[in-house]
């Protein structure tokens, strides 16, 4: 980016010395104007983007009646009541859903993805293109091919509206992009370090956990971020998987599926700062994850259509 | 040795392969045998019924009027978050021109960049809250809020904009749309900042305006992700899913009156509400038979001798 922005080098300019202020002037005036009109265009796409989740911010803080009788106008109070009744009113649970399948479905996402990803780069097997390929075209299907069967798979396992059911299927969906990005990254490592580590002795596995992967950190690094963001913001693989089995059956909705839950239930009783909240709370980590790893995440989900 | 690496192989793909065979093979391919019977769900038992399923399926009116609600979604959604995502990146990285004569970035672009590319990081569920509160049929919602303003609707009369059956699609299209803009900008500065310098500035001495830079540099040299994002951005037309079911009206959304409705939702109507799941085992055939004719097509379509530079 840097050296992109950077003043470029003096254009060499072998023309008549005459016609070259004329030029340039009528240049920088063209500039001008074009500077800002994109500018101006630039700036109302930004308020597009910006307004609209700052106004639904905004609004958790109104109650019911201000909300329902205009867009516009400042909340009467500021408290931060409306967060606590949110996430009492199930948010909370949501909440803490989500982040238990994932505690467990990231990690092992990547342990997996890199232990597939990692044989299938290094090592030479009968078999070893077809398997790469099997994996990979495993992104290509939309998931309500899927859908039916997949059902009744989690059914016949007995893992319907259970944590461990959503975590298996949240690693086997994440598995194609996951082994098709670490296999190009396991690729690019140096052959040398790995040759160094068997000739000392270490197994196979013990270089891969203690050799290659701390090597491989930057990719872990952006398909974790990468998984962690498309498994939070799952819907439909939960909205079919975590439904309640029987009245006893306790409710496990991850935050998604929760929030639209709430939104439905506005019709019989509305509270809708409350619904706002929520989408606040959820959308708080994704903006302190984004922000902090900003270039990571663009790479990331970016290089996933580069495939 | 040899041995020991071979069961170092076996033991290491033998969970992933496991998990994968399990959960995604298995019922990708248990979908077509399925898509053949006429499976209620409940019960193990079923019968094989051929392709009566696929003939039901062309006599659905419901599903014949999504395809073509997806249909409408595939032509749309691509070319206009494309054309915006090619004129903002384009302004990004090649709008400003310094005072040396170069070509260069407005300023302000990486900030441009983060802010354009924050939807991309928020679920379609919380998309879906927040632009049912922008559409909202009453004078409360943001959109009918500011045409009040502007005084281009009456108080007494405010857009049902998600129960329309004129609007309902178009304002499912802009939230796409505002969702992916940022997303494709960052594919395609990406690509732009891969062009060499030194072919703008030529094009600049020899002349070029920054229109005919953009449509006689950029854009060929381009044209390998403008490919990729409509194929990406055709895949999102078929699917839909989400906002649909969530935004309008009725049990997996489609309404008002399966105005919206697009192929996703029928089937899971009909697997999850109806529970004919084998009908709905058709659909996700007919679903990956639309999405793979359209990405070979797309990608015919669009194919340009590739560019070297």
């Amino acid at each position: 980016m840097s050296a992109l922005t950077k003043e470029t080098s003096p254009v060499p300019a072998p023309r008549p010395v005459d016609k070259v202020p004329a030029r340039s002037g009528e240049r920088r005036g063209e500039g001008v104007v074009l500077n800002a009109f994109s500018h101006g265009f630039l700036a109302v796409w930004a308020l597009l983007i910006v307004l609209p989740l700052l106004w639904l911010v905004l609004s958790s803080f109104k109650t019911d009646a201000q909300i329902g009788a205009s867009a516009f106008g400042w909340p009467q109070h500021w408290s931060l009541d409306v967060f606590t009744r949110a996430w009492d009113k199930g948010i909370g649970d949501y909440f803490l859903n989500t982040v238990i399948v994932l505690v467990f479905s990231v990690p092992l996402t990547m342990l997996f993805g890199s232990m597939a990803a990692y044989v299938l780069a290094r090592y030479q097997f009968w078999g070893n293109r077809l398997l790469y390929y099997f994996f990979v075209a495993g992104a290509m299907f939309p998931v309500f091919l899927a859908l039916v069967p997949l059902f009744f798979m989690v059914k016949r396992l007995d893992m319907l509206n259970t944590y461990q059911g959503l975590i298996l299927v949240y690693v086997a969906y994440s598995l194609p992009f996951t082994v098709f990005f670490m296999h190009a990254f396991f690729r690019t490592l140096p052959t040398a370090v790995f040759e160094a580590a068997i000739l000392d002795g270490a197994s196979h596995s013990r270089t891969f956990f203690q050799v290659m992967l701390p090597m491989a950190k930057p990719g872990l690094l952006s398909v974790g971020i990468f998984n962690t963001l498309g498994q939070w913001n799952q819907f439909i693989l939960p909205t079919v998987l975590m439904q309640p089995q029987s009245g006893d059956d306790p409710e496990r909705y991850v935050l998604t599926q929760g929030l639209i839950q709430l939104q439905q239930q506005q019709g019989y009783a509305t509270d809708l700062p409350v619904l706002f909240a929520g989408v606040t709370i959820a959308m708080v980590p994704m903006l302190v994850v984004y922000l902090s790893f900003q270039r990571q995440v663009q790479a990331g989900l970016t290089s996933a259509t580069l495939k | 040795m040899r041995k020991g690496q071979y069961r170092f192989v076996a033991g290491f793909l033998l969970v992933p392969v496991a998990l994968y065979l399990i959960f995604v093979i298995w019922p990708y391919l248990q979908t077509f045998g399925y898509s053949l019977t006429d499976w209620k769900g409940q019960s193990q038992t079923f019968k094989f019924v051929g392709l009566d399923n696929y003939k039901a399926l062309f006599k659905d009116d419901i599903f014949t009027e999504a395809i073509w609600h997806n249909i409408l979604f595939l032509v749309f959604i691509p070319v206009i978050t494309i054309l915006l995502a090619l004129f903002f990146a384009f302004m990004l990285n090649a709008g400003g021109r310094s005072k040396a004569g170069g070509v260069r970035g407005v300023a302000g672009s990486k900030f441009y960049k983060v802010v354009y590319f924050f939807p991309q990081v928020l679920s379609l569920a919380i998309l879906a809250v927040l632009f049912g509160a922008v559409y909202r049929s009453d004078t409360g919602g943001m959109l009918n809020g500011v045409l009040l303003k502007l005084g281009l609707i009456d108080a007494d009369s405010p857009v049902e904009w998600l129960n329309e059956p004129n609007f309902v699609l178009w304002a499912l299209i802009a939230v796409v749309v505002w969702h992916g803009v940022g997303f494709y900008l960052v594919l395609f500065s990406a690509a732009m900042q891969s062009i060499p310098r030194d072919i703008y500035e030529a094009a600049l001495i020899d002349g070029a305006g920054r229109a005919q830079s953009f449509f006689r540099i950029t854009l060929p040299l381009l044209w390998d992700s403008v490919q990729t994002a409509w194929v990406y951005l055709g895949i999102a037309a078929m699917d839909m899913f989400i906002l649909v079911s969530t935004m309008t009206s009725g049990e997996f959304g489609g309404g008002p009156d399966h105005h919206s409705e697009v192929m996703a939702t029928v089937m899971m109507r009909n697997f999850l509400y109806y529970g004919k799941s084998g009908y709905a085992c058709a659909m996700g055939v007919v679903m990956l038979l639309l999405t793979l004719i359209l990405s070979v097509v797309m990608l015919r379509a669009t194919r340009r001798e590739r560019i070297e530079f």
